[in-house]
This record gives C-alpha cells, structure tokens and sequence, in this order.
C-alpha cells in the first residue's frame, strides 16, 4: 500500500499536482512568516507550543470528543455505527480545533489582529471566541447574504467582541467573504494574521488547518481500538472546504480503512445547483491554491449551492484532490433531500440533533450501509451540532415555528 | 509594437510612459471598444483587463468593472477579438493583458500565449502567479517572445526582488503601496524605496501603478520611474455613468470625460527639463 501520511506537501506546498501559493506578491512575505512561524512553534514545538494547545483543547474545547456507539442506529442500519461527536466540542463543531491553534500561533508571532471569513459563521464565531480567550482584536468577513441569514450567529461573534463586516461583492457569500478578507490582509499585511477557516488556500494553510485538526482521527483511532481492538472498516466525513474530513482521515491514509468524502449534491448534479466539487469539478485556481472547482467554460468559478451553509463553497482543498485522484479517498454526494432525511432519522433514533453537514455523511452512511455486515464497523465525523439549522429544516419540512 | 521599443521611443521623445488600464466588455464589449479607442489616443501602453470572477488582487472599483463585463457576456476569446480590432487601429500602442491565472490555465497556457502572440498582445500580467508558480507560463511566454511582466511590492525582500527580475520582461509592475487597487490620495514614501531598489538591480523599465489617480501623481511617479499605470480612477468614471442595469446613460458625455481624463493624465509624463529630473533624483 501506497504511504501518504507526512510526506505531502512537498517543499513547495504542493501536494502532487494541487495547492501551492497563488497568491499576489504583496502576500508572499506573508505567507512565509506564516511558514516559518508554524514550522518553528509546531513541528520544533518550540515554547511547548503543542502541550499549550492540547492543554486548550482539553480544558477549553472539551477534548477528547466522545466516540459513542450509536446503538439504534446500528440496529437499523445493520452494522456498528459509532458517532464521532464534534458536536459536543464547545460552541458545537469541529471548527474550534484550528480557531485555537491558528489564534495561538497568531499571538505568538505577535500579531494582535485577527481576520478571518465566515460563511454560515462556525468558523467565525470559533475565531472570536479564540480571540476572545487569547486577548486578540477579531474581524470577522461575511457575505451581506449570510449576515442576513444568521443574524444569531452574527450577535455571538458580537458579544465575543468580534467586528462583523459584511462584504456586498459578487455574490454575497462565502466566496466572496475569502475575497475580501485576502483584500484586508494585503492591504494590512504587517499587523494582521488572516485565520482561514478550512484547509483550503494558499500553503501552509491546507497543511495547518489538517495538522489542527488531526486530533479528531487521532482520537478515533485510539478510542475505537480500545472499544473494539481494531480498526474501522469505513469513515465517513462530509466535504465543503474539507477540514473535518481531511482531520478524520488523516490518521487512517495508511491503514486498510475505506474514507468516503460525502459532498453537497444539493438539488442534483445535473441542475449545476449543487457544491460537489470533487465530484462534478474540474481542476482549475481559486483562493491561492490548485484544486477542483466549479466552474464555467472560460474558468470563471460558478456559484455553488447547498441547504448546508457550511458546504456552500465552489472548491475543496488540494490535499482532498490529490487522494482523490490517487483513488485513496472516494468521494460521493446525496441531496439536500437526503441530507434532510438523514437529519430526522438521527434525531428519532438517537436524540442528537446533527449539523446539517454532518447530516450529509450520515445521508451517505445510511446508504453506504447495505453493502456492510453487521459486524462491520462504520465511523461517521458529526462535525456539528444542528441547533443552528432548526429554522431551515422547519423552512424545509414546510413547518412553521 | 514591443514594450522595449516603446520605452526607447518615449526615451528618445524625453517622456514617460502612461499606462491605462481598463477592463475588456466593462459596460459591454462594443462600448468598451470606444472606451478603449479613446484611451489608445493619448496612452502609451494600455493595458486590458480579461475579467475573473473573483480578482482578489483588484479593489472593489475594479471587482465592480469585472462584475459588470461577465454580466455582458465577456469571455477571454472575446478579448483577443477585442485586441486585435484595436491592434488595427492603433499598431503604435503596445497593449497588453491583465488577468487571473485560472483564465490562463484553463485556456491552457501554450494556447493563451499563442494567442496572445496571434492577437498582437506585447505582454501579459497575471496578478496571482507569483514567481514560484510561473515557470512554464515563462517559457511560453519566451518561446511566443510575449513579455511577462511581474509585479514586486514594497514587502518582496531584496533575495526575491533580483529573481523576480532575472525572469520580468517589458517592464516591472510596481505596486506602490501594500494593498489592493483603487485610488488613493498620496503617493508613499515606500514606493521609492522600491524602486531605487529595483533601478539597483535592473535597467528594466519601472512602472508604478496601485493608487495613482491624478495628473500629479502621474508627474509625482515620473520623476523617479519610467512610467505611471492608471486603472481604478479610469474605471471610475464608467461606474458614475453607468446603471444598474449596466447601461450607460449618455454615451457620448462618458467618452468626453474619459477622453479629457486620459489626456490630462498623459500631461503629467512630459519631463520639463533633463536637469530639473536629475535634482529630483538625487534628493530622493
């Protein structure tokens, strides 16, 4: 079997043919502060970097998230499902994990402003609470659109001190939420420290934001050979940008597991209204690294969709693509319909209230889960928890609250 | 007409060179062809934009022009047609492209080049490839003798900047202040530290562009470099006259204006006497 872990990205920030650094000139110095910077407190550890973020993660965020075996379901699906359950870190997903270490490393480079962008705002409000705790002035970048379609999200970064600016460029989502925070930290580039939400982006970021988020395959991986004494047969992880899917791989990419990557069909591939990049995506440039996006004829990158806020984006990260292509990973899609159903299922079986996500793997899962035998065992990333999405699943169901 | 040949013309004139930037199909294809037949009276290189979808380098002035040419139907084959109808009539003004790297690679880089040579285009400036990324594009531009012009800010470091420069041809993209383009009220004091640094280096031709929005500016950045790039304060003045439906109200008022900006901005690179630029150049 083929290694993959800790050898990609090569120098250069690539892995094979995706990522690097397309970025303007102005942030190159930028981008290499940043490399050094992580290469001196990560990997050389240096100030014990690492034992101060575990020691956040633990008593801050609430780590290790338990590993639950979800025994109803399991009934139902006819196999051993255990839950990874990132809902339960706090503020309820995985986007905390790479918030902290990004705003740990910001405040040991000295940098005292943060940016970040956010599109349903996990990822902003992960960031202002980071800043929150570390002292560090937070500005978060939405697009007017999502401003409007989470205002509470938008108040919780505001009472944790975070300015929210919304951008009204393009589209007014997501997308357009990185152009405008990559427009702030060229024109601030001194002072500032961009904290990008996803491993996505020019290098390190997609290296980073996975290193950030190991922890969750890691603890996988012990936790579910202490319950069971060996490996799972499958993981599932939903993919927007692709953090918590890459951070529940990535400690698997060498053993015998198989790793669905469940992507945003949306309303169906063939209506274009969907956000599965890797799925119906071609290679082309976006956000200062190679990597599948949507996108039209002449390389003007489309607009993705999802009822899934958090999938709602026109890429995925390079190291995503590239096990992709090397056929290490398998990258499928369901519907919003199905996610939407899936979203039910988990909460009549098991009274847990899923993102909606996460409510994609768990879609896939189901699916997935005919072909395994019930002493298979099947581990699915619940990125999040799903009290932000109640509104849209009522909007959805036709229900009014 | 070769960039190089341009800037030993205007040597020779005792002028700098002004550069005009505008957006390719900004509000349509067919008004930003006059748009553009004006500008090619008085500028010395324009350069065209090839809209992206997401121009991360550009201000919101030019994201907005972007916007507005996608919306009209504007497509990278459309702008070679665009530069070849304006080579016809202006074969004296060396034009080149400005756009994202993802139009490039889609089109495939060989293929763009080439066209770019077919269309008469002089140079090509990509704003998000930087040096790391752009060796094959480099060797295509090589093989068609397109010039790829580079862009070097006042953070790149010494060690880059003379990398940068062994690979720049036509002239160096300075962006003189830290940021993204849009218009701006002074020139900075860090522009000038780059560019000595640059004229350290290379005898390349030095044009400052990102900020520069008025005819004292322009005479400002022709004191110390070989010329001035001028994009967001030109696309603004199509942004005034423009609807929300992207129509242009009165046509022939947006083209006077345009025309009387771009005249008065090509003033401000007339060098008064040979002495008085010496004096200006040793008190930097």
């Amino acid at each position: 079997m083929k290694k993959y872990k800790d050898i990609y990205p090569d120098e250069n920030g690539k892995f094979g043919i995706y990522g690097g650094k397309f970025v303007p000139e102005t942030l190159i110095p930028a981008i290499t502060e940043l490399e050094e910077a992580f290469k001196r407190f990560w990997i050389n550890n240096e100030g014990n970097f690492r034992e101060e973020y575990y020691r956040l993660l633990r008593d801050y965020v609430g780590r290790p998230t338990p590993l639950y075996y979800a025994e109803r379901l399991s009934e139902e699906l006819g196999c051993k499902v255990y839950l990874k359950r990132e809902d339960l870190a706090h503020l309820g997903a995985h986007k905390i994990n790479n918030a902290l270490g990004q705003a740990l490393l910001a405040k040991k480079m000295g940098k005292k402003r943060v940016i970040a962008e956010t599109g349903a705002g996990q990822h902003g409000v992960a960031t202002a609470a980071a800043c929150a705790k570390l002292g560090l002035e937070c500005v978060i970048y939405m697009g007017a659109k999502d401003v409007e379609r989470q205002k509470l999200n938008v108040f919780r970064m505001e009472l944790m001190g975070a300015k929210v600016i919304p951008v009204f460029g393009g589209s007014q989502t997501l997308k357009d939420a990185v152009n405008e925070a990559l427009r702030d930290w060229t024109t601030n580039v001194r002072t500032t420290y961009y904290l990008l939400g996803s491993a996505l982006g020019p290098h390190p970021y997609p290296m980073m934001v996975r290193e950030f988020q190991r922890v969750i395959g890691k603890e996988i991986k012990e936790q579910i050979l202490k319950k069971e004494g060996r490996l799972p047969d499958v993981i599932v992880a939903c993919v927007g940008g692709g953090s918590n899917a890459i951070g529940a791989f990535y400690e698997f990419l060498d053993d015998d597991v198989e790793l669905y990557a469940v992507e945003a069909g949306g309303k169906g591939i063939e209506t274009g209204m969907h956000g599965a990049s890797l799925c119906a995506g071609e290679v082309g440039v976006l956000h200062g690294s190679k990597i599948y996006v949507k996108e039209d004829e002449f390389g003007q990158i489309e607009e993705s969709y999802s009822i899934s806020a958090g999938l709602d984006y026109p890429g995925v990260g390079p190291e995503l693509c590239f096990l992709k292509d090397e056929g290490r990973i398998k990258p499928v899609y369901v519907t919003d319909d199905e996610a939407l159903e899936a979203f039910q299922i988990l909460c009549r079986l098991e009274g847990i209230l899923p993102a909606l996500e996460s409510s994609h793997a768990l879609a896939y899962a189901i699916k997935l889960a005919d072909k395994l035998d019930k002493d298979d065992i099947m581990v699915i990333n619940l990125s999040g928890r799903g009290d932000k999405d109640v509104q849209t699943v009522a909007k959805a169901l036709g229900k009014e609250i | 007409m070769k960039l190089s040949e341009k800037f030993d013309e205007l040597k020779n004139k005792n002028e700098k060179a002004f550069i005009a930037f505008y957006v390719g199909g900004d509000p349509n294809l067919e008004l930003s062809e006059k748009a553009l037949s004006v500008i090619c009276k008085y500028a010395d290189i324009v350069e065209i934009g090839i809209p992206f979808s997401d121009p991360v380098a550009d201000g919101i002035t030019i994201q907005k022009a972007d916007v507005r040419a996608l919306k009209s139907g504007m497509n990278p084959l459309k702008a070679f047609e665009l530069a070849k109808k304006l080579n016809e009539k202006f074969p004296e003004v060396p034009k080149v492209f400005l756009t994202y790297y993802n139009i490039i690679f889609k089109m495939g880089e060989e293929n763009f080049v080439k066209k770019c040579k077919e269309s008469k285009i002089s140079g090509i400036i990509v704003p998000d490839l930087p040096i790391e990324e752009a060796d094959s594009l480099y060797n295509y531009c090589k093989k068609y003798g397109v010039d790829l012009i580079f862009l070097v800010a006042p953070t790149t470091p010494d060690d880059r900047l003379k990398k940068i420069l062994e690979k720049c041809s036509g002239f160096v993209y300075v962006v003189s202040v830290t940021g993204t383009t849009g218009a701006r009220e002074k020139v900075a004091e860090e522009t000038k530290e780059l560019i000595k640094r640059v004229k350290k280096y290379s005898k390349i031709p030095v044009c400052v562009g990102f900020g520069i929005s008025k005819k004292e500016h322009v005479e400002e950045i022709c004191k110390i470099a070989d010329g001035a790039i001028v994009g967001s304060a030109i696309v603004k003045i199509v942004e005034k006259y423009v609807d929300e439906n992207g129509k242009i109200k009165d046509e022939n008022e947006f083209l006077k204006e345009l025309e009387e900006f771009v005249k008065h901005l090509k003033k401000g690179t007339k060098i008064k006497s040979k002495t008085k630029e010496k004096t200006v150049i040793k008190n930097i």
